[in-house]
């Protein structure tokens, strides 16, 4: 066995954390589906789907053996190859964020300098999984759709990067794992309140989640951008919806929960306890809030939510300097 | 470091000649996007990924989905098609572009008398070098380009105001648009 040098140990090594990572967010996102149309239901009063096996517990996978065997039909009057790119881009961008995750000391893809700036930048090309997938799809609920749902997310991601700012000028470095280290003493959600705030509200309204979910509003638009989707194309849309709730939860437990970071248990275990905590409390958020009308979205977003941001980079770039005079 | 510099230069041509051969608007800025990621990854290869993620973050994140947007609200269609097809003929675009190869030579030409044995390579800039450097020799031209960015601002409000309610000729409908543009 000359060939199994320490390197390619090492690398091999890396390849399969990659993959089970990987596998790991597809298959979280997909049980969510499942999970959150059960806790709607306990929420809400109501079963909820609960006749798949025991306790429901089999209902993904009748969904999955459904979604599979439909047709996959892409309208005629549709523009082929955005219509295929589309999902493509809606599940690969957001997939590719987890790259820069940093799970536990040991446990993560890619330790980039640049680290959350390429979950801005990723998010920034998510937003053409829906203008494409609107546009192409000729179809004028799914093209008010996207409209919506692309100055949704520009207006959105303009202080999603501002909230952040505060986290990295705390921590000196865009680094994900310098991040989760500098929050050994205290975790960034006490000094940061107002980023976590801002930063939690822009997550999901990158995400689409209801309260939130204007693009797709139901009574409105019938579905929105991914209307004329059939069969696995519109499950690309679909899981990537719950993959980028993972990646929000997963994102707020890093950046202000302290990622590994707590006593007792293992890392591996604080991270899933607080990423599941926030994924239940996202499904919370669309069990109990109405949707609101989508100018006074966008206004709030403007005119509440951007001047909160720079008041908070402004305070915490001044208490850094006061404390740490250069 | 070098092969994934001249992959991504060559597809950021090709792209970009995509962008001006395409008759498809949406298409076409479909492959200006893509021209502009590939020139983020150049960034990326010649060791300074911080502006190769500003440059996903601004121009592909950002301003192309503007312009997208703009192209989707004014949906060409065929009449687009036919009017870019049109303005493909040799006579229209043989002109400018002898001028433009004239240019290339002299690039070529430039290019070629300098150092050419210079390698793809460079030391990983990091973000801090990068603020350090325009908040202090370049001070001046961010607080010029800080200027120009809020006379523009205030341009855009100035132009997108909505009249005040007691003049009711601007229903809610117009506000709420205002608003999201």
């Amino acid at each position: 066995m000359s060939w199994l040098s320490p390197t390619i140990v090492a690398s091999l090594i890396a390849m399969l954390q990659a993959v089970v990572i990987l596998l790991g967010a597809v298959l979280l996102g997909a049980v969510m589906t499942v999970v959150e149309r059960r806790l709607l239901g306990l929420w809400q009063d109501r079963y909820g789907p609960n006749r798949v096996g025991p306790f429901g517990s089999l209902q993904l996978i009748a969904d999955m053996i459904k979604i599979f065997f439909k047709e996959d039909w892409i309208p005629p009057f549709a523009d082929r190859t955005l219509f295929v790119l589309a999902p493509v881009i809606a599940m690969a961008s957001l997939l590719l964020s987890f790259m820069i995750i940093p799970i536990t000391p040991g446990w993560g893809v890619a330790d980039l300098n640049i680290g959350l700036l390429f979950f801005l930048a990723m998010a920034g090309i998510n937003v053409y999984a829906v203008l494409f997938g609107g546009w192409s799809s000729s179809n004028k609920y799914a093209l008010i759709g996207a409209m919506r749902a692309s100055a949704q997310t520009l207006s959105y991601e303009v202080f999603m990067g501002l909230a952040l700012m505060g986290v990295v000028a705390m921590t000196g470095s865009f680094n994900m794992r310098e991040i989760v280290n500098a929050q050994e003493g205290l975790w960034f959600v006490i000094p940061q309140f107002f980023g976590f705030c801002t930063f939690l509200i822009a997550g999901i309204a990158v995400t689409h989640r209801h309260p939130f979910d204007q693009p797709e509003a139901e009574q409105e638009l019938a579905d929105g951008y991914h209307i004329e989707y059939s069969s696995m194309k519109f499950g690309m849309f679909f899981i990537g919806e719950y993959v980028g709730m993972v990646l929000v939860s997963a994102l707020i437990v890093t950046l202000f929960f302290g990622g590994w970071h707590g006593p007792l248990l293992p890392p591996i275990v604080w991270f899933a306890l607080k990423t599941g905590a926030f994924l239940v409390f996202f499904v919370l958020l669309r069990a109990s809030l109405p949707r609101p009308r989508y100018d006074r979205v966008m206004s709030f977003g403007w005119k509440f939510c951007l001047p909160l941001t720079l008041i908070n980079l402004l305070v915490t770039g001044a208490v850094i300097l006061i404390a740490d005079p250069l | 470091m070098e092969i994934a510099f001249y992959l991504s230069g060559l597809i950021a041509v090709l792209a970009t000649l995509g962008v001006i051969t395409n008759t498809n608007p949406v298409h076409a800025l479909l492959y200006l996007i893509v021209s502009l990621i590939s020139v983020a990854l150049v960034f990326f290869a010649l060791g300074a990924p911080f502006a190769g993620a500003l440059e996903v973050i601004v121009y592909a994140g950002a301003i192309m989905v503007l312009f997208v947007f703009v192209v989707m609200m004014l949906n060409l269609g065929d009449q687009g098609a036919a009017q870019e097809k049109a303005w493909l003929r040799p006579r229209i675009w043989l002109g400018p572009s002898l001028l433009a190869a004239v240019l290339l030579v002299t690039l070529i030409a430039t290019l070629w008398s300098g150092d050419a044995g210079r390698m793809i390579s460079g030391e990983v800039l990091t973000a801090k070098a990068v603020g350090s450097l325009l908040f202090g020799p370049w001070l001046m031209v961010v607080e010029l380009g800080a200027m120009l960015l809020l006379a523009a601002l205030v341009t855009a409000s100035h132009v997108g105001r909505v009249a005040s309610p007691d003049k009711p000729e601007v229903n809610a409908e117009s506000g709420a648009r205002k608003e999201a543009s």
